[in-house]
């Protein structure tokens, strides 16, 4: 498939002139220096760079559990609020809650999410039900409803948690390093299966990896970032067709693309000690 | 025979064993009982004179449930808004702490003058002997929860309402269950010393009565009931902990009933 396919016009995510600082006039920490990002419908990005570089402090902002210190975070074209727009999130930890089984778990965005709520308790045992086990055979979890977060491998909690970002149709979703705590295999495993609902469903994705790798196998687009302040320093696309395979990782132009982002970011470390 | 079938066996021995002991030792040096009555002497009281103990105890059972029941309503909903807001924190939390280092049986007077003597003063002296505990759990349960639970619910634009529904009650149920066991047992504490100090009714009065004649044996019978019920109720609160909790501990038995 490629990547040119015709789609809405607009952004989903854009962020205008935002800064965000932490900490009393005295002891100001910038997180993250005047940035602005725009994200088209559907497509992937990665965010990258070091630890402390600003790319969690992007989606939190977006994700509306922090606030800009200055300028506007808009999803969906409206600004990021109470009401914004329909968000699904993946973090690094599955954060399943331990007394739901998995099938209560992924159902629990239908719970909470307009217009999905106003139906729940006439749709939970039906239509939502069914909804959920689709979700969960689709990156092999059928049958597994009915099991506890812990009687699950730390892989299979992932999927579910990937199934629980999915399952309300959310225009934006927003990746939070969801690999990162994964096996080599386990990972190449979700990356298969992450790509493939982002062809069939084409949600607006922004991932957070420290895994140059990963962003050069998932994403459409790569923002670099560097720290102290956090910023982006280089945005560029990633040409390969889809559907990408494991293999491709291995092929010349994969390993320069990632050699390059690995480049970009040790050069930017480097400034980076140099700073007083 | 399997483990847990053995160490159940171990446990009634050994609990058994306390009572035979005692029973001995009594023999032994001769004890009069009006001392220490023997557990044989206790059991034939308590059978003999069951008709003239069955109602002191069903009262008793009564003010103490109902006491309880009140307790765990104003000690969840305190505990909740301790928990979930920092302004109710900082007034509640110094007002209850000093409410409850008072000596109970010195508010059981004041509860006489307002209600007069009996059964109100009994509910409410078990009431306020069970909320403390309750509150300070369901208020650090709360305040335990997980903060990347509460983003899983924010980033779907959950109210609070709902954050505190599907995320912080859930996750406060083990603090809520263990606070309970400790306030069904203060509950019988509260409930007898109100029933000591001012009612005609109940197994506190019946000890009371039973001491001012010397009938030992019946004192002991007397506590013998309010140790019965006491363990009950922890035994009943203790089963339903583990069908709503037992996530928490990850029980096998849960996850497949549940």
């Amino acid at each position: 498939m490629a990547e040119s396919l015709s789609l809405p016009a607009g952004n989903v995510i854009e962020l205008e002139k935002v800064r965000v600082t932490f900490g009393g006039p005295k002891n100001q920490v910038t997180a993250l220096a005047e940035t602005s990002l725009r994200v088209a419908h559907g497509e992937f990005v990665a965010l990258v760079g070091p630890s402390g570089c600003g790319k969690s402090t992007i989606l939190k902002l977006v994700a509306g559990t922090l606030a800009a210190t200055e300028g506007h975070v808009f999803v969906a074209g409206r600004e990021v609020d109470a009401e914004s727009a329909r968000i699904g999130m993946a973090f690094q930890n599955p954060t399943l809650l331990p007394w739901l089984n998995v099938r209560d778990n992924v159902m629990m965005p239908l719970k909470i999410v307009p217009p999905f709520k106003k139906e729940f308790s006439r749709k939970r045992r039906g239509e939502y039900r069914d909804r959920v086990e689709a979700s969960l055979a689709r990156v092999g979890l059928g049958g597994f409803g009915d099991k506890f977060p812990w009687q699950l491998s730390g892989g299979m909690q992932q999927r579910a948690s990937l199934c629980r970002a999915l399952i309300h149709d959310p225009t934006l979703l927003l990746l939070d390093e969801p690999f990162g705590a994964l096996d080599q295999f386990t990972r190449e495993e979700l990356w298969e299966i992450m790509q493939q609902l982002w062809i069939d469903k084409r949600p607006t994705v922004l991932l957070v990896t420290h895994d140059l790798k990963e962003a050069a196998y998932l994403a459409s687009r790569i923002c670099v970032m560097q720290a102290r302040p956090g910023r982006i320093v280089d945005d560029g696309v990633v040409p390969f067709a889809r559907p990408r395979t494991i293999d491709l990782s291995f092929a010349p132009e994969f390993v320069s693309l990632t050699q390059r982002l690995r480049e970009r970011i040790v050069a930017a470390r480097a400034v980076q000690e140099a700073a007083p | 025979m399997n483990e847990a079938a053995r160490r159940h066996i171990l446990s009634t021995v050994c609990i058994l064993g306390f009572f035979v002991i005692w029973e001995i030792l009594c023999l032994i040096f001769n004890v009069s009982d009006i001392v220490l009555p023997r557990p044989s002497e206790i059991l034939v009281t308590l059978w003999t004179r069951f008709p003239a103990i069955w109602p002191h105890a069903v009262q008793t059972l009564y003010t103490t449930l109902l006491g309880f029941a009140f307790g765990i309503a104003i000690g969840v909903l305190l505990g909740i808004l301790i928990g979930s807001s920092r302004l109710a924190y900082d007034v509640a939390y110094p007002l209850l702490v000093g409410f409850s280092s008072i000596p109970k049986v010195a508010v059981v007077p004041i509860f006489v003058l307002w209600f007069g003597a009996g059964t109100v003063p009994a509910v409410l002296t078990a009431m306020i002997m069970c909320i403390f505990p309750i509150v300070v759990n369901v208020a650090t349960g709360l305040a335990a929860t997980e903060p990347e639970l509460q983003d899983v619910m924010r980033t779907l634009r959950a109210t609070k309402w709902e954050i505190l529904w599907n995320i912080g009650l859930p996750r406060t149920m083990p603090y809520f269950f263990a606070s309970l066991k400790v306030a069904a047992t203060l509950a019988f504490v509260g409930a007898v010393i109100s029933e000591t100090v001012a009612s005609n009714r109940g197994i506190g009065n019946l000890m009371m009565i039973a001491s001012s004649s010397f009938d030992v044996p019946l004192v002991f019978a007397g506590l013998f009931i309010l140790a019965i019920l006491g363990v009950a109720l922890y035994a009943g609160f203790s089963l339903i902990e583990g069908r709503v909790t037992g996530w928490a501990v990850r029980s096998e038995n849960f996850a497949g009933g549940g």
